[in-house]
């Protein structure tokens, strides 16, 4: 055996980011009796579940992969989820918030409503169900001024809300993962990851994503200034229209309410560009339902949402 | 995030925290470094300026950049760290911006925890007030060592020379007691952004740094917490985790402190002290022939040993200290007394363990900063206990090695960490 010499010191914050991910990873499951990964298909998802890969070699991961499926899905990302969890070896629940409607759990807001803040309810259903302890989130804390006053290892109670008046000290690296039965964590290995860190981060490992993250040419209205993809659930309404424009996603959601962003970054280089030069945030870009009051992420967390 | 900034990657990392009473200004003072080094985006900016107006606060009130719960801008308060993220051509920084109060002390020093450089705000037309000098010890405490103090709201104290002095005045008398590497005192008015990211014509009499210059002028520190020139340590690295090889064979998996680790380095593994000699070392780069501080990864030994987590590889050339009993200071969030005879469940490193306080021996007298004896402490003090462990532990001084010279205490009954704890005498000077 020859290992390829090389330089071991952290190179750079990405190293000390990675390495982090990857500790709190390894604690998580460690303080944990049945953690489970959240799983969006997302960018952040992705980053998360390679880092997991990567903990937990060559073992294989010692916890399921949890999707939240709202039914409003690019076909893309659908794809995309099924061959990348395949590839990582994880096992897969998906957890369905149309059934969450059949069941009466809630109420479907209507055809073509964001089913956002349903996930809600679904997610915690999931984790009642399953009798997860733990589910590791991709949240980034730049992405939210409420996701910013979070702790990595994030405690919710038997309703699964989040009080941030109430949030235990998290010192040095020191993470603290007990509860009593009925309660879990979130936990967020990719805290103090920026959007820009994500990107370098899936060029530098070459990490697949959703092709919708790239652009290309779709049908799309203009909304409340933002791109919606024209589909099944999305039509003109009143005197909208719709066009043919090159857009590409910078984040991905509820088909209904992720907005796309007028594009021509078609390559991982061409995105980090845009991203440096951004004038708009991910989240503020692209998200409807981040716009109904000063506080839409706060509220949503208390609920208990991702 | 603007276009002017440096497209390369970053290479240099500074982590730093913001400490001082309430209402002297640090989420003011954070959100005018972000505005004014042009970190936040159009639609942040625009709704910061709408949140002020609904509030009847002013056009822009900066401090909504950091206060972002709906309690915290109902009363113009920070209640929890807000963790911010900036990057000039020089460094990334990552801020915690930490609350004032006293009552969120323990918020605080989870912000402060894991800083290189506290960035001390002291409302000049007050100098330092009983909580600024609380902060500034626990920081000590922690082991942080640089100091940039921002003599704040000097608009309001019409730019007097004399109310910066006392402030430098202040501090040097503190510098030794704090064993501080590097105190810097800047006359800034966070409102107006003078001398924090551009240097301000209203104070003649100063030539120094403004802050931002300040933070990148910092030696940066290692994300993995140590100082006081660990290389002389030899390598720790607590077990996080087993994995199992699927031909066989065990990898222990932990991430990396104090000296590296080289293939062919002889171990111990404590505390039960067992010798081995490292096989195989996995990064997240793939296999090598040694991993350095902070770097998370996975080592194979020679011999077949019983490891498990919480136990330490470490080198063994410096050992460090096993013991089920431990002097230590301790930082006191509990809302009852602290006092001897008080069972908990400890954390330090990767071992969870019971613990009983077999003695509480002093309390910091934060005016004076001297230990007096005591038998108890009350919430928010800080104090010198004697700790029995279930297992013993293999502990390094706090002074030598922030990693495994640290541990908190952990209520049973709640699961909610009521102390921070620091291994041997407090990091202060008499």
């Amino acid at each position: 055996m020859s290992p390829q010499k090389m330089i071991n010191q952290p190179i750079d914050h990405l190293d000390l980011l990675e390495s982090h991910a990857i500790f709190i990873l390894r604690e998580v499951v460690a303080e944990c009796e049945r953690p489970v990964l959240l799983f969006s298909g997302g960018k952040d998802s992705a980053v998360l579940l390679h880092l997991a890969v990567k903990a937990f070699e060559p073992s294989g991961l010692p916890f399921p992969i949890l999707h939240i499926d709202t039914g409003h899905n690019f076909p893309e990302v659908i794809e995309f989820r099924d061959e990348f969890v395949k590839a990582a070896g994880g096992q897969l629940y998906v957890a369905s918030v149309q059934e969450s409607i059949d069941q009466g759990r809630v109420v479907d807001p209507g055809h073509g409503e964001s089913r956002n803040r349903l996930q809600t309810v679904t997610l915690l259903d999931a984790i009642t169900k399953h009798r997860f302890d733990a589910a590791f989130g991709g949240a980034r804390r730049d992405e939210d001024k409420a996701r910013a006053k979070e702790r990595v290892l994030s405690f919710r109670d038997a309703f699964g809300q989040w009080d941030p008046r109430r949030q235990r000290p998290e010192l040095w690296h020191l993470y603290q993962g007990h509860v009593t039965p009925g309660e879990h964590l979130r936990a967020f290995p990719l805290s103090d990851w920026t959007e820009l860190d994500i990107w370098r981060y899936i060029e530098r490992k070459k990490i697949d994503l959703p092709s919708i993250y790239f652009a290309h040419e779709r049908d799309v209205i203009e909304r409340d200034g933002m791109l919606l993809s024209v589909n099944e659930w999305i039509h003109p309404r009143g005197n909208e229209t719709h066009h043919s424009q090159m857009v590409r996603y910078r984040t991905v959601g509820d088909v209904t309410c992720t907005g796309a962003i007028a594009s021509e970054a078609t390559t991982i280089d061409e995105v980090i560009d845009e991203v440096i030069t951004s004038t708009v945030s991910e989240r503020g870009a692209t998200r409807a339902d981040d716009r109904f009051s000063e506080t839409s992420m706060e509220d949503r967390k208390r609920e208990g949402y991702f | 995030m603007d276009a002017t900034l440096e497209a390369a990657p970053i290479v240099d990392l500074l982590r730093f925290a913001t400490i001082g009473s309430v209402d002297d200004g640090k989420s003011t003072l954070i959100g005018r470094l972000l505005v004014d080094t042009r970190q936040l985006f159009h639609d942040q900016i625009e709704a910061v300026e709408q949140a002020s107006r609904r509030r009847g606060v002013g056009d822009i009130d900066l401090a909504f950049v950091t206060d972002g719960l709906r309690a915290e801008r109902e009363q113009g308060i920070t209640i929890d760290v807000a963790y911010r993220y900036a990057s000039t051509p020089q460094r990334k920084f990552i801020i915690a911006d930490c609350p004032g109060h006293i009552q969120y002390t323990a918020n605080m020093a989870t912000g402060a925890s894991n800083a290189d450089v506290a960035l001390v705000v002291v409302d000049a037309t007050a100098g330092l007030k009983e909580q600024t000098k609380r902060h500034l010890c626990i920081a000590a405490l922690l082991g942080v060592r640089h100091l940039i103090v921002c003599a704040n709201k000097m608009d309001k104290a019409d730019w007097d020379h004399e109310a910066y002095d006392r402030i430098v005045d202040e501090m040097e008398g503190l510098q030794h007691i704090l064993v501080s590497k590097s105190v810097t005192v800047i006359p800034i008015s966070a409102l107006n952004g003078d001398n924090v990211v551009e240097h301000s014509s209203a104070a003649p009499f100063y030539s120094g740094p403004t802050v931002l210059e300040a933070l990148e002028a910092i030696p940066s520190g290692v994300w993995a917490g140590t100082h006081h020139g660990t290389s002389s340590l030899a390598t720790r690295l607590p077990v996080q985790w087993i994995l199992r090889q699927p031909g066989g064979g065990r990898m222990y998996a932990g991430m990396v402190d104090g000296a590296p680790l080289h293939v062919g380095d002889d171990i111990v593994v404590l505390p039960d002290g067992l010798h081995s000699t490292v096989t195989e070392i996995m990064t997240p780069n793939g296999l090598c022939d040694s991993a350095g501080i902070g770097l998370s990864i996975s080592v194979g030994l020679a011999d077949d040993l019983d490891v498990s987590r919480g136990d330490m590889i470490v080198g063994a050339n410096d050992l460090p200290a096993v013991s089920n009993e431990i002097e230590a200071t301790v930082c006191w969030f509990g809302t009852t007394r602290l006092t001897a005879g008080t069972r908990f469940r400890a954390k330090h490193t990767t071992r969870t363990t019971p613990a009983i306080v077999s003695a509480v021996t002093a309390h910091l007298n934060i005016d004076d900063l001297t230990l007096v004896p005591a038998e108890m402490l009350g919430e928010n003090e800080i104090g010198t206990i004697t700790l029995t462990f279930a297992t013993p532990l293999a502990v390094d001084d706090y002074q030598r090695n922030r990693i495994t010279g640290s541990f908190i205490l952990v209520d049973e009954a709640t699961n909610i960490t009521v102390a921070a704890g620091m291994v041997g005498p407090p990091g202060l000077e008499k």
